[in-house]
């Protein structure tokens, strides 16, 4: 019999997943040592343990292949590189000159390296050619590639041997080395906090590769002794995350180790480093790092940009970074030197202008967007990154990453052939090291410890020591005592951990942008799991806007045979011909189309390719991916215009926007536009070419609609430009008069899926009111006296099946709705937004829309339109996630039909667009030591391309619980958390979301406490990774979504929710716990600049109106609102300068934009706030909120740290989970 | 009694026919055509999409007759005072009330909502709950037939 207990369904059991391990975790054997230590003891041996795990051990056992491939150490350099994006594509564009100057720069360069960093570098590189500058021009991106640099002497210990013959004792001193690398890396993270990164904003990994390109210069030195040089450029750039430095070195020497199975690759790929870096360098030649930092993607044009705009932040960290590339370079050129390289030189220079050729990887990026159509890419990713700036980022990213060293030994069976082949070479390296003379440079003192390592293979005993005092515990695993802790938010905001890969591995990662995962350490069994009572899951942006993207047009995409996955750079290839695939371990023949490399113009480097050195690559798909011609771009408008939404007012604001971006609208020449209005009837427009002015055509017969001329509703944009334009100008006030207040929705949403569906496309959908007419008529079921009510939210579900029918036939024709709901009173959202959830549309609520009463929505409906009619979008989309055999996915959220276990069907996908999937552990994950989960996006592209955007993102096992909870990223829990807890309330109730999220701190917290922390029982005790966990916690349960008690109206309850659902990560967070600043005395101190502007970097404040103080004036940032909240005694010059003022009184009630004036504070404050802005898609209002005034509720709701009157206030709720715990 | 048997055992059959029938249904909805090139087609997607709303129509078809010939059952037992027999089959009866009165929210429909089914987690509890429920027809419709035997040979 079927136990009812056991349903699935939400009201069995009020807890949330993590919970699903019954009793908390007895003490278990998981290793409560912290896991660094145990690390460092080892010497030698340890450094396997370190070491990716599969990889660094593989090595050893396969020393004595290594000596066949003695080549590789041109591969590791050249792999750093590539894994970033930017730096591909530059390198594609400027090869030409750098394949001159890498065969030059070989040798020459050991002190080259200094020099360059300090400013001048360019020359020395360039020494053999003029492209050598374009180089340094590109060395912005190369800092971010080179971020790992710092540490890469370590990796030249280890890899330098690549390039000379490898011979198996070598390969022996490599594993040394690795050990080395390690320690090394701990120290260089100590030496991190003493150079001064100050203004850079590395918030992504990007960023913080920002960072270590200044780093980069100290490690020069070191590097310069091991290569002359050479080796230094290669080294920094690979760092990006400075902690996780020393897992890059890993990595790379592993990567490497791929490229240098095949000899005779690897030397091209230097090459390509090489190129890459002098594009780099030209870059930085004009500009600051850190500019480049705000790139932080590193696309070849903004970088280029930027620099020229920005100059002056940092000075120090510019040589830093112009030295890192060039260093590269060096190293490069040193590889080449074993042989191969002059013969593939001359290929490049061929290919270098065939860099656009069709063969393959197509350097694509910059012009991508641009023909994509709208979005303003680079914009917003650099954005991303940006705000990270200040310097505090930096120890947060290498803390959790360095410290959670320990990985499991075991060594993953399906990597690592190819690698340790590699490492050999790297060995050669070390030689090089030895004579390496100190660096020198006054700026990098904090490197300066890398002096103390004379030889590198003394550098592993020492380097053992040092890591052992440096990191006793992973920082992430630091207990905090939460009661006792009372400023838990850092300063600067939270970034996502670091995977701790190594070196290689984590430059090749995935942004964590585009891919997240709950756990950065992946739990080795279900058991693991529940123990630690944590949810699994990933969370996605896949169709992010990129600066930079790699997208290959190739004959046959490489795929395993078995599971479909696309060839990525976690597989490893087991010789030339042969890979093995990173998910099901099938091994497959590499197509001969593959063993070419484009962008080297090279045979025989499956390893160099884009695809296998980009985490994010975007295939352009071969004709065996359509059945039928893609689809053009075809959009439709079903409005409003019932009195109603004539009253509002919005059609005006809407056709204002759509007359002035009808040009930006993306798609090519077959772009196809239609109109529909509907109130009681519904009205088409015959826009044919031809017609001297638009036709109205009316259908009254609302029960059975049909369409009057079905072919020329939908017309050609450009054929019928003139028309349009006459309509939108008509449209406003055609319908001035009308008494007509009924709303036939549904019939109107049946047209349009008629008239769509020979098609498929986007219809937009702008409605004012519940629909009252026809189908899918609605009642109004919100009772206002329900609104505060403690118990019971209902109506949180569809009160029809009708539109939810409808989003699955317009799913079925790739037809995506998108909801405009604009209305002042209820209009059962619920109901509605299903034609949005299920066919992969998104959801816009306004609610008190009126084009002159609330300016501040009309501005945001403008703002939120232009973006949506610009931004980029896919059509007939599908998203196929694959992992690791062993994981299986089991719930998705997100908007989207679920066509199969493992297959999302989008109709159309947009930028905006987040998912978040849930994962279990099928299979004990003890075989491996990696796992790895691949998003493919196919999707036809505005332009009729066919297209497949893949991510793959690659975490560690780990089999101890003390790991699991080092790898925690809490903004991902919890926006994994937030996506459950609403399924939980539409299913079952929201008093049960509710419990299952206070049961999931409550029990991952006594999981801790019990197994983990061993301290005082009575204390509440978190490890620094969890520590926010509460506060996040507490924040979603005064969250819109879910707060009970405080008077909510429904629709905005389930505005909430859908935001929840389809929200990408980074705009959750805001959404769920605001970033509060002081504004009042911005200085100048840490400031970033970005493109001329300085922006101020005011430090994070608590969300508590302890906080708050009556002389100043703070601003809050909740993604998509900005408040701005006067204190009443507010300093009167911060008030005239900023608002234009004379006095706190004489502020307007509703003030939504700041003045521009001519004032140091209040160009400070303007920069600021437009920084901020710049970062999202949708631009925030501004909401001046003055002290006193009714508005003021408001922001008050939004300090989550204080208690209101139905809600804890933090500390309360602190006791609440300990009180709980000791139960 | 004798009749009431033979009844019982048909109406059982019936039932067992029900959860079978839903067995095969879900094991539909779970293949997918293993070429995943054709299965990211656009074309595709409608007949993969109209094959989900026909599998969960079908489902839905199913339950009501299901459930109510359980029930019958049910009811036929506590007439006939076979309490023993009755007490086996009340904790299903619940789950059945359970399943068919709690819909999600306002909403009119059973359980088997195309968009939902396809979650992973969903699939599988309804494809054990299938199989649990065929196990125990199948296991009951040989204890009723014995039931039946022993009345027969006992009168």
């Amino acid at each position: 019999m079927s136990a009812p207990a056991e349903s699935p369904h939400p009201a069995a059991s009020a807890r949330i997943p993590p919970k699903l391990g019954g009793a908390p975790a007895s003490g278990a054997a998981a290793s409560a040592g912290p896991g660094p230590a145990p690390h460092q003891q080892n010497g030698p041996a340890q450094s396997q343990m370190q070491v990716p795990s599969g990889y660094g051990v593989h090595p050893q056992n396969y020393i004595p292949p290594s000596g066949h491939y003695p080549q590789g150490p041109g591969k590791m350099t050249s792999l750093p590189l590539d894994s970033q994006c930017g730096d591909y594509y530059s390198g594609l564009y400027t090869v030409p000159t750098q394949n001159v100057v890498t065969s030059n720069t070989a040798n020459q360069q050991p002190g080259a390296q200094h020099v360059y960093g300090r400013g001048p570098p360019a020359p020395h590189i360039v020494g053999s050619t003029p492209g050598s500058f374009q180089g340094a021009a590109s060395s912005t991106s190369h800092l971010h590639t080179s971020a790992s640099q710092p540490y890469s002497p370590f990796v030249n210990h280890y890899s330098s041997p690549t390039m000379y013959s490898a011979n198996s004792s070598v390969a022996s001193q490599g594993f040394p080395s690795t050990c080395g690398h390690y320690a090394m890396s701990t120290v260089s993270n100590a030496a991190y906090p003493s150079v001064s990164y100050p203004s850079l904003p590395a918030g992504d990994p990007y960023g913080q590769q920002m960072f270590t390109s200044q780093n980069a210069p100290t490690v020069r030195p070191v590097r310069d002794n091991s290569f002359s040089g050479h080796s230094t450029a290669i080294g920094h750039p690979s760092p990006l995350p400075p902690p996780p430095s020393h897992q890059y070195h890993q990595q790379q020497s592993l990567s490497g180790c791929s490229t240098l199975s095949w000899s005779t690759s690897g030397l091209p790929s230097t090459q390509d480093n090489v190129v890459r870096n002098h594009t780099g360098t030209l870059a930085t030649a004009g500009s600051n790092p850190t500019n480049t930092v705000a790139d932080s993607l590193s696309c070849p044009v903004m970088q280029n940009v930027q620099p020229l705009k920005s100059s002056p932040v940092v000075p120090t960290v510019l040589p830093g970074a112009s030295s890192t590339r060039t260093p590269p370079a060096a190293n490069r050129p040193v590889e080449p030197v074993a042989s191969v390289t002059q013969p593939s030189e001359l290929l490049q220079q061929k290919g270098v202008d065939s860099s656009s050729t069709t063969s393959s990887a197509s350097p694509v990026p910059n012009s991508y967007d641009a023909l994509e159509g709208g979005s303003y890419p680079d914009m917003l990713s650099s954005s991303a990154s940006s705000p990270a700036p200040d310097p505090a980022p930096e120890p947060d990213p290498a803390p959790a990453p360095a410290p959670s060293a320990p990985q499991p030994s075991k060594m993953a069976k399906p990597f690592g052939y190819g690698y340790p082949a590699l490492q050999p070479g790297y060995q050669n390296a070390t030689a090089p090291l030895n004579s390496a003379v100190p660096p020198s440079s006054p700026g990098y003192s904090g490197f300066q410890p890398y002096a103390q390592y004379p030889g590198m293979n003394q550098l592993s005993s020492s380097l053992g020591g040092l890591s052992l005092q440096s990191s006793p515990q992973p920082e992430s695993l630091r207990p905090v005592n939460l009661t006792q802790e009372r400023n838990i938010l850092p300063m600067t905001p939270v970034w996502a951990p670091v995977p701790n890969l190594n070196l290689d591995l984590k430059k090749l990662n995935c942004s964590p942008d585009s891919f997240r995962c709950t756990l950065t350490n992946i739990p080795q069994t279900q058991a693991l799991l529940n123990k630690a009572k944590l949810p699994l899951g990933l969370l996605l942006h896949p169709f992010r806007d990129l600066t930079q993207l790699p997208v290959i047009t190739s004959n046959t995409i490489v795929r395993c045979r078995s599971c479909r996955t696309y060839i990525n750079p976690f597989v490893s290839f087991i010789d030339q011909r042969r890979w093995k695939c990173n998910l099901c371990y099938r091994v497959n023949d590499v197509p001969e189309e593959f063993m070419y490399n484009p962008l080297t113009r090279s045979y025989g480097e499956p390893h160099k390719r884009p695809e296998v050195q980009n985490s994010t690559v975007e295939f352009i798909a071969s004709s065996d991916y359509m059945l039928r011609p893609p689809q053009p771009a075809v959009y439709l408008f079903v409005l409003d215009v019932s009195h109603n939404a004539v009253e509002a007012g919005y059609l005006t604001i809407l056709c204002q926007s759509l007359l002035e971006n009808l040009d930006k609208l993306p798609g090519d020449s077959r772009t196809r536009i239609g109109f529909m209005t509907f109130d009681s009837t519904i009205h088409f427009y015959n826009l044919q070419e031809g017609l001297s002015q638009p036709q109205m055509l009316i259908v009254s017969d609302i029960d059975d609609v049909f369409l009057p001329t079905p072919d020329s509703l939908l017309v050609n944009l450009y054929e019928s430009k003139e028309l349009i334009k006459d309509l939108l100008n008509a449209l406003p006030n055609m319908f001035t008069n009308t008494r007509e207040t009924h709303s036939a929705l549904g019939p109107a949403l049946q047209a349009a899926f008629k008239l769509m569906s020979p098609t498929g496309g986007r219809v937009s959908v702008f409605q004012t009111q519940l629909p009252s007419l026809g189908a899918g008529l609605l009642q109004s079921r919100e009772d206002p006296n329900q609104r505060s009510s403690t118990k019971v939210v209902q109506h949180l579900g569809p009160a029809t099946d009708f539109y939810k029918k409808l989003a699955l036939d317009c799913s079925g024709q790739q037809t995506a709705v998108d909801l405009f709901l604009l209305s002042s009173q209820y209009s059962d959202l619920a109901s509605l937004a299903c034609m949005s959830k299920y066919s992969a549309g998104c959801i816009y609520y306004y609610p008190s829309f009126h084009y002159t009463h609330n300016p501040s929505q009309a501005e945001k409906l403008q703002k939120d339109l232009k973006r949506y009619l610009t931004r980029k979008i896919g059509f007939e989309a599908v998203m196929r996630i694959r992992c690791t055999k062993g994981l299986s996915m089991h719930t998705f959220h997100g908007n989207f039909f679920v066509r199969s276990t493992d297959l999302l069907s989008l109709a159309n996908i947009n930028p905006d667009a987040g998912f978040a999937v849930q994962l279990s552990i099928e299979e004990n994950l003890t075989d491996t030591s990696l796992v790895c989960f691949q998003t493919a996006l196919l999707y036809t592209s505005s332009k009729g391309e066919r297209r497949i955007r893949v991510h793959t993102l690659c975490l560690p096992v780990v089999s101890s619980l003390a790991d699991v909870y080092a790898g925690v990223d809490v903004q991902a829990a919890i926006c994994l958390l937030a996506n459950m807890a609403v399924d939980r309330s539409i299913s079952s109730s929201l008093s049960d979301a509710r419990d299952a999220l206070v049961n999931a701190v409550v029990d991952s917290l006594s999981a801790y406490g019990s197994t983990v922390s061993n301290l005082q029982h009575s204390a509440l005790i978190a490890p620094s990774s969890l520590k926010l966990f509460p506060l996040y916690v507490l924040a979603l349960l005064k969250q819109k979504a879910f707060r009970t008690g405080t008077s909510t109206r429904l629709d905005d309850r389930v505005y909430a929710m859908c935001q929840i659902k389809c929200q990408p990560l980074v705009h959750l967070m805001k959404m769920i716990h605001p970033n509060l600043y002081r504004i009042d005395r911005l200085t100048d101190e840490g400031a970033v600049h970005v493109n001329d502007r300085v922006v101020p970097q005011p430090p994070l404040q608590k969300l508590s109106a302890e906080k708050l103080t009556r002389e100043g004036a703070f601003l809050m940032d909740c993604g998509s609102v900005f408040y701005i909240w006067i204190g009443k005694s507010c300093d009167n010059n911060f008030i005239e300068d900023v608002l234009g003022y004379p006095n706190f009184a004489s502020i307007p009630q509703k003030m939504t934009h700041l003045p521009e004036l001519d004032t140091l504070s209040s160009e400070r404050a303007r920069s600021f706030i437009s920084w901020l802005r710049d970062n999202r898609p949708l631009s925030p209002i501004l909401h001046v909120v003055k002290d006193e005034s009714p508005a003021k509720t408001e922001f008050f709701q939004h300090l989550i740290e204080d208690r209101t009157e139905a809600a804890f206030s933090y500390y309360e709720f602190l006791l609440h989970i300990q009180q709980q715990i000791c139960k | 009694m004798l009749p009431l048997g033979f009844r019982r055992a048909r109406l059982f059959v019936m039932a067992s026919e029900a959860a079978w029938g839903q067995i095969i249904a879900f094991d539909e909805l779970r293949t997918d055509f293993k070429s995943p090139i054709d299965q990211c087609n656009p074309v595709h997607a409608r007949e993969r999409l109209r094959n989900i709303e026909r599998i969960c129509f079908l489902l839905r078809k199913l339950v009501l007759p299901e459930y109510s010939i359980h029930s019958l059952f049910c009811i036929m037992f506590l007439c006939a005072q076979e309490w023993l027999t009755l007490g086996l089959n009340v904790p299903l009866l619940f789950y059945h009330f359970w399943r068919y009165f709690h819909c999600p929210a306002d909403s009119s429909e059973l359980a088997y909502d195309p968009p939902a089914v396809m979650n992973a987690d969903t699939l599988s509890y309804c494809q054990k709950e299938a199989w649990c429920k065929l196990a125990f027809y199948l296991l009951s419709f040989f204890y009723y037939l014995y039931c039946m035997i022993y009345t027969l040979v006992s009168s």
